[in-house]
C-alpha cells in the first residue's frame, strides 16, 4: 500500500515555482545545444583531401614444369602468386613542397586488401600546384603514376583527390 | 561523512536537493526522481522520434528538404516536435551524468549494487550513438561536420573495408541508401538502449521507471514552452564541396567532437576504452566493505513474505519450504545481492523486543546486528538521558544524526527497526518518546527506508504501529546530512513537549530478567566488536 497523491490543483506553488525553474534549465539547454559555435577550420582556410583505396601488385612467379605437370589439368595457372599484396608508396607536393609522404600497407588480416589514404590538409586560401605520385610496385623503381593539378582554394571549400588506376591515375572530385 | 571530494559532493547535492525540496516540494525534487526523470525523457524523444519520422524523407537532398519543411512551414507541430526531440535528448545527458555523479557521492555504486552501475556504463554510450546517429540524418552543416569527424574517427580503427569517410569526398559520392542505414541505426541503437535500461533496473525492486505525475507535467511544459521560445535551429543544408567551417555545436551530444578533432585517433578510442575500463571497475576501486548477509532463522519464520516484499534489493525470495514445518514457504537471501540495511528485520513480524521466552530470536535476522544486540543498545542509550523528556533516537546513518550523541542510536537503515521497537522503548519507560531521524524524503539510501517506515508508523503497512503507541510522543525527522542544525532544534523542540506531557500511564518497566538479557547481549555485542 502507497500514500494518496496529493491532487495536483494542491500543488500549484510547485507547479508554478517549478516550471519557472525548470523553464530556466530548458532555455539553459536550448542555448548549449547551438551556442557558442565551434570554429572547425580557421578563417581564410580550405580543405584538401587526399584519399584513396589501390592495391599494391602481388608477388608472382612462373610455375616451373615439373610444379604445373604435379597439378591436376584445371588448375595448371601458369604464374603462383602470394596472398599478400605490395604496400603502396605516395607522396605529395604543394607549390614543389613535399607535405605528405607515406608508405600504406595493404589491408586485411593476409594484406589480401587495398592500401587506404586518407589525408586532410588545411591550407591558407589561394592558388596552389599539387603534385602526386603513386607507386604499387617495389620491384620498379620510381613511380608508376604521377599528376599535377593547379587549384585555386577558396575559403572553406573542400578539394578531394581520389584516385583511380584504370582511368589514368589521380583525379579531382 | 567522511572527508574528500566524495564528500564535498555529497554535501553539495545534500543542500541543492534541500534547496528543491522547498520549491518542488520533497515528491517533485528532480535531484531525487533522475532515474525516472531519463526514463520519462527517453521516451518523449521516442514519441517524437516516431512523430518526426512520419514526415522524414532518406534521400540525399530530400533528407534536408524534408526537416527544412518541417522546421519551417509546419514549425507548430512538427518544428516543435523536432526540438522536443533535440532537447529532451540534450537534458537525458544532462540527467545521466548528473545521476552518475550523485551516486558515486552518495555511494552507491559499489559493494551488492555494483550491478546496477556496471550496466548503466553501456547505457553512457549508447544515449551518445543514438544522438548522434539523429544529428547525421538531418543533413545540415552540423550534421556534414558531424559525418566527416565520426567517419574519419571509425576509419582509424581500420576495419572497414571501403572507408567511410569517402562518402563525404564529393557530393557524386553519396547515395540515398546511406540515409537509409542511418535511419535504420538511429531505430536499433535507441532499442538497444531501452533494452539496456531494462537491464539496468533488473537488481532493484519496484524500480521507479515514472516521475511524479506533477514533476512529468512540468518537465513537459517547461520544454514545450522551451521548444516554441528557442526552435531548434537549422543550418545551411550540407554541401560536400565546402566544409562546415563553423558549425552550432550541441556541447551535451557532441561534445566530444572539438577533442577528436584535436588530437590523435589512437589518444581517442585509448581514452573512450580508458574511461570504459575506469568506469566498470570503479565499484572495486577500493569494493566496498559491507557488513555480513541477513540470515534465515525457519522455527520463527512462517513465509509470510513481508521481508520479500520490503528488500529493496531482491534480495530475498520465497522458496518451498525445507524443514517440514507445515507452511508451503520460506524465505531465501541471496548473499550477493544483500546489502545488511536491516530492513527485512524491521519488516519481520516475528521481530519484536518484548519476546521473554528464550532468547531474543527472529525470523530473518543480521549476523553483525541481530535484533538482541539491537535491544540491548537501546536499553544501554537509555542509560544515558536522564530528566524530564528524555528521548531515544533510532537514527539513520547516512542522515543528518549520523555522529555519537545521549541516547542515539545509529542503523543502517530506519526501517530496520521495527515498530514493535518503538512501543518497546515507550512502555518500558526506556525514553518518554522515540525520534526516528532518517534520511531526507524520497532522498533514502536504502531507497524504501523512509517509505516503509512512514507506512507502517501510519498502519498501512506490515508490520503496523500498535494503536496503542501514543503518537504524540513518535517524531519521525526526515533530514539530509547537511540539515543537522535543523535536526537538533525539532530534536529539542520534541523533548520540551515530551517534558511538558504527564506521566506515561501503560507503563510497564523494564524486568530484572530482560535487563539482565540485554546485559549479556550488550556484553556478547562488545566481545564480538573487539
Amino acid at each position: 500500500m502507497t500514500a494518496t497523491p496529493i491532487p495536483l490543483r494542491k500543488c500549484l506553488p510547485q507547479l508554478v515555482l517549478g516550471g519557472v525553474l525548470s523553464l530556466v534549465l530548458v532555455l539553459g539547454v536550448a542555448f548549449l545545444s547551438a551556442r557558442p559555435m565551434w570554429q572547425s577550420l580557421p578563417e581564410g582556410t580550405g580543405l584538401v583531401r587526399l584519399s584513396l583505396t589501390h592495391s599494391g601488385v602481388r608477388n608472382c612467379r612462373a610455375r616451373t614444369a615439373q610444379e604445373l605437370a604435379d597439378l591436376p589439368a584445371n588448375m595448371r595457372d601458369r604464374e603462383v602468386c602470394e596472398r599478400r599484396r605490395a604496400p603502396i608508396r605516395i607522396e605529395m607536393d604543394i607549390d614543389g613542397q613535399q607535405v605528405f609522404a607515406t608508405e600504406a600497407a595493404p589491408s586485411g588480416l593476409a594484406g589480401s586488401g587495398p592500401s587506404r589514404i586518407y589525408q586532410r590538409i588545411e591550407l591558407p586560401t589561394g592558388p596552389y600546384h599539387v603534385t602526386l605520385r603513386l607507386a604499387d610496385d617495389p620491384s620498379v623503381a620510381g613511380f608508376a603514376y604521377e599528376a599535377g593539378f593547379d587549384i585555386n582554394l577558396q575559403a572553406a571549400q573542400s578539394i578531394a583527390i581520389d584516385f583511380d588506376a584504370a582511368s589514368d591515375g589521380f583525379y579531382l572530385h | 561523512m567522511t572527508h574528500g571530494p566524495r564528500a564535498l559532493l555529497r554535501r553539495g547535492f545534500d543542500r541543492s536537493e534541500r534547496l528543491l525540496d522547498r520549491t518542488f516540494g520533497p515528491d517533485w525534487n528532480p535531484l531525487a526522481q533522475l532515474g525516472p526523470l531519463g526514463w520519462f525523457l527517453f521516451w518523449i524523444v521516442t514519441v517524437t522520434g516516431v512523430y518526426l519520422f512520419i514526415f522524414f524523407d532518406t534521400g540525399v537532398t530530400d533528407a534536408y528538404a524534408s526537416v527544412a519543411w518541417l522546421s519551417r512551414d509546419h514549425w507548430w507541430h512538427a518544428g516543435v516536435a523536432r526540438s522536443l526531440h533535440r532537447y529532451a535528448s540534450d537534458m537525458m545527458v544532462l540527467v545521466m551524468f548528473t545521476h552518475l555523479i550523485r551516486e558515486w557521492a552518495m555511494d552507491r555504486y559499489r559493494g551488492k549494487r555494483w550491478f546496477s552501475w556496471v550496466t548503466g556504463v553501456p547505457v553512457i554510450w549508447f544515449v551518445y550513438l543514438s544522438g548522434i546517429t539523429g544529428y547525421w540524418l538531418v543533413w545540415d552543416q552540423l550534421a556534414q561536420y558531424v559525418a566527416t569527424t565520426s567517419s574519419e574517427l571509425l576509419d582509424s580503427l581500420g576495419i572497414f573495408a571501403e572507408p567511410i569517410a569517402r562518402n563525404f569526398l564529393a557530393p557524386n559520392l553519396l547515395s540515398s541508401r546511406f540515409f537509409t542505414l542511418l535511419v535504420f541505426l538511429h531505430i536499433a541503437i535507441p532499442l538497444l538502449l531501452l533494452l539496456l535500461m531494462w537491464v539496468h533496473i533488473q537488481r532493484i525492486t519496484e524500480a521507479r521507471t515514472q516521475p511524479p505525475r506533477g514533476l512529468a507535467i512540468i518537465t513537459l511544459g517547461a520544454l514545450v514552452v522551451g521548444a516554441l521560445l528557442m526552435p531548434a535551429p537549422l543550418g545551411a543544408a550540407a554541401d560536400l564541396d565546402t566544409v562546415p567551417a563553423q558549425v552550432d555545436m550541441d556541447w551535451f551530444l557532441l561534445s566530444l567532437y572539438p577533442v577528436i578533432e584535436s588530437l590523435p585517433a589512437g589518444v581517442i578510442w585509448t581514452g573512450v576504452l580508458g574511461f570504459t575500463v575506469l568506469m566498470v571497475g570503479l565499484p572495486w576501486l577500493p569494493p566496498a566493505r559491507s557488513g555480513a548477509p541477513a540470515q534465515v532463522f525457519l522455527d520463527h519464520c512462517n513465509g509470510c513474505a513481508r521481508c520479500v516484499e520490503d528488500c529493496p534489493y531482491a534480495a530475498i525470495t520465497l522458496v518451498p519450504r525445507s524443514d517440514g514445518l507445515p507452511f508451503t514457504h520460506e524465505v531465501e537471501v541471496n548473499p550477493a545481492r544483500c546489502v545488511s540495511c536491516g530492513i527485512c528485520m524491521g519488516a519481520c513480524p516475528s521481530s519484536t523486543p518484548f519476546r521473554r521466552s528464550g532468547g531474543l530470536v527472529t525470523g530473518i535476522d543480521l549476523p553483525d546486528r541481530s535484533l538482541a544486540a539491537l535491544r540491548a543498545e537501546v536499553i544501554a542509550a537509555a542509560d544515558s538521558v536522564s530528566g524530564r523528556g528524555t528521548v531515544l533516537t533510532l537514527a539513520c546513518a547516512h542522515g543528518a544524526a549520523t555522529g555519537p550523541a545521549p541516547g542515539r542510536i545509529v542503523l543502517p537503515c530506519v526501517a530496520m527497526a521495527p515498530p514493535s521497537l518503538v512501543d518497546y522503548i515507550i512502555s518500558r519507560g526506556l525514553a518518554d518518546g522515540v525520534a526516528v531521524a532518517g534520511c531526507a524524503e524520497r532522498d533514502c539510501h536504502n531507497r524504501f527506508g523512509v517509505k516503509w517506515t512512514l507506512d507502517r508508523f501510519a498502519r498501512l503497512r506490515d508490520p503496523y504501529l500498535r494503536k496503542r503507541v501514543p503518537r504524540e510522543r513518535v517524531l519521525t525527522i526526515w533530514a539530509g546530512p547537511s540539515e543537522t542544525p535543523q535536526l537538533v532544534t525539532q530534536l529539542a523542540a520534541f523533548s520540551a513537549r515530551l517534558a511538558a506531557m504527564p506521566a506515561y500511564e501503560n507503563l510497564r518497566p523494564l524486568q530484572p530478567d530482560e535487563a539482565a538479557e540485554a546485559d549479556e547481549a550488550a556484553a556478547a555485542m562488545k566481545a564480538t566488536a573487539q
